[in-house]
């Protein structure tokens, strides 16, 4: 690990104003920590936030959504019983992503700024346009498992490996960021790009830029009843999706009024699929719609290296997702959170996971 | 550089002063207090072996630094039995069922298995989709790696403390 200067922040001011080229914004330091010993970062400063007042709060809003601080913590999040009953998805994708330790630390702004778990971003014997642009990418004809079908590029074929950020891009969340000139919005779908030419580019962030909070607006409370988040991953539990799919449904009168979906795993940013969203509304809640939708939302895909089984296992999953979700969220999590194996859990409509 | 930090650590005041701000908590809990029970695994995360309470929620100490943390209650193994307020030499409800499960082997994932597990049954009070579930446990336990494979007994030495705190009425 580099030497670093540590400054503490009192105020959101103060961590702006202390911002220089090289620093890096210090919270639960979950990623930041390990990346720092792995040698893949070397922040001349770190700026920890975690003292600053107002950030760790979970609110309810007037009008309806709901403001999650930047300091709030996954595990308090996944727990709080608005945010499960209301927000199901939310909580199920919270919950199955690292460990009950990591968890405890990581928080909803160190979450959105993760970066790729791309083992040759990791290895710093890889060539890797991330960490060194212009270096080359190595993941390029290597194990690509782990990497993307949708939105790549010749320079980065990176996965973003969030799970959490899945079902906010499905519910149109959005980042309140904080900055020397001041404070600004952006959708959480548009918070992170796409590698093209710079793949060491991962979010929208201006230097020196911070996250203040993420919400959700009013109409995120409409999906409670039917919302799944699944993740299939190569272990169990404690493992990065091979892919994930956040599927929420509106039902009226037996028929879908509304359907939101993202998919995890399979790009550089949580991947909504608005055209495939389309495709369901009025239609019957059936298998036909789901493997309809699910080739809509695959469409644009390829392979970027031997990894083109991901797009036949992430249009299975979209199906899967959305037959869950039209069942119903289930009364309790499941006790494997995410998992498309788990036994179904009979819903009794009351929907939330409290 | 030298940075003031002050811990309270297994009930205990410490003052102490940093020369470097890389100092983790794990680094710190070792080398500079001696406190060897918190073990030193991957230190990446990843483990779970050194897996300590910080301000009452299990967390990995390899991956906090000890100068954001000023001012935080850590227990560690050592503490454990005493944080909950019992007399030096006795067990914490969780240590003696892991004793009676035979839920260890080689005995170094040991106290990180343990404080993740005490970490989790305080989580269950207020969690209701916590309960006596041995695949829940499991799941919750995912962050403790154990290379002897001791997984069987430490599910049951979990399920075991659980039902005999419950029925004491008592807490983690």
């Amino acid at each position: 690990m580099n030497r670093f200067d540590y400054v503490r922040a009192a105020s959101v001011a103060e961590a702006v104003a202390a911002w220089v080229p090289g620093a890096s914004f210090l919270a639960g330091g979950t990623n930041l920590l390990d990346l720092m010993k792995g040698d893949i970062v070397r922040p001349s400063r770190l700026i920890d936030i975690t003292r600053i007042p107002g950030l760790d709060s979970i609110e309810p809003l007037a009008d309806g959504g709901l403001r999650i601080g930047a300091l709030v913590r996954n595990s308090d999040l996944a727990r709080d019983r608005h945010v499960s009953g209301t927000y199901p998805a939310l909580a199920e994708a919270l919950l199955s992503g690292a460990s009950g330790q990591l968890r405890n630390a990581a928080t909803t702004a160190g979450n959105a700024m993760q970066r790729t778990r791309c083992a040759y971003f990791y290895d710093p014997a890889s060539a890797c346009n991330k960490r060194d642009p212009g270096a080359g990418c190595d993941a390029r004809g290597g194990d690509t498992r782990l990497h993307a079908v949708l939105g790549w590029s010749a320079h980065c074929i990176a996965t973003n490996p969030s799970d959490f950020c899945v079902p906010l891009a499905a519910l149109d969340a959005v980042v309140e960021i904080a900055g020397r000139s001041g404070t600004r919005e952006v959708a959480l779908e548009a918070f992170h790009t796409l590698p093209g030419d710079h793949p060491e580019t991962e979010t929208v962030l201006e230097e020196g830029e911070m996250i203040l909070a993420v919400r959700l607006p009013p109409e995120a409370a409409g999906f409670a009843a039917h919302s799944r988040y699944l993740k299939v991953r190569e272990r169990t539990s404690y493992a990065f999706a091979v892919v994930s799919a956040a599927a929420s449904l509106r039902l009226a009168q037996g028929r879908i009024a509304e359907a939101r979906l993202a998919l995890g795993g399979v790009a550089a940013k949580p991947w909504r699929a608005r055209e495939a969203e389309r495709l369901l509304i009025g239609r019957l809640p059936d298998a036909a719609a789901w493997t309809e939708c699910a080739a809509a939302a695959l469409s644009g895909a390829h392979p970027s290296g031997d990894n083109d089984f991901k797009i036949d296992l992430a249009r299975r999953l979209v199906a899967t997702a959305f037959a869950r979700a039209a069942a119903g969220t289930p009364d309790r999590l499941p006790a494997l959170p995410a998992s498309p194996f788990a036994v179904p859990v009979v819903s009794s409509g009351v929907h939330a996971f409290a | 550089m030298s940075i003031p930090v002050a811990l309270t650590i297994n009930g205990r005041r410490h003052a102490l002063v940093l020369d470097d701000p890389r100092v983790t908590l794990l680094d710190l809990l070792r080398e500079r207090l001696d406190l060897t029970g918190t073990k030193k695994g991957c230190d990446r995360g990843q483990c779970g072996a050194c897996t300590v309470l910080l301000d009452g929620r299990r967390v990995n100490a390899c991956l906090a630094l000890a100068v954001s943390h000023d001012g935080a209650d850590i227990v560690t193994i050592e503490g454990l039995a005493e944080s909950c307020g019992l007399e030096p030499g006795q067990l914490h409800p969780v240590q003696s069922a892991f004793i009676d499960h035979d839920a260890f082997q080689c005995g170094f994932c040991t106290p990180g298995q343990i404080m993740s597990a005490v970490g989790l049954l305080r989580e269950a009070r207020s969690d209701p989709n916590l309960d006596d579930d041995p695949e829940r446990v499991r799941e919750l336990m995912s962050g403790n790696l154990c290379r002897c494979g001791a997984y069987l007994g430490i599910t049951e030495a979990i399920l075991d403390a659980s039902a005999r705190l419950r029925d004491a009425g008592a807490e983690a």
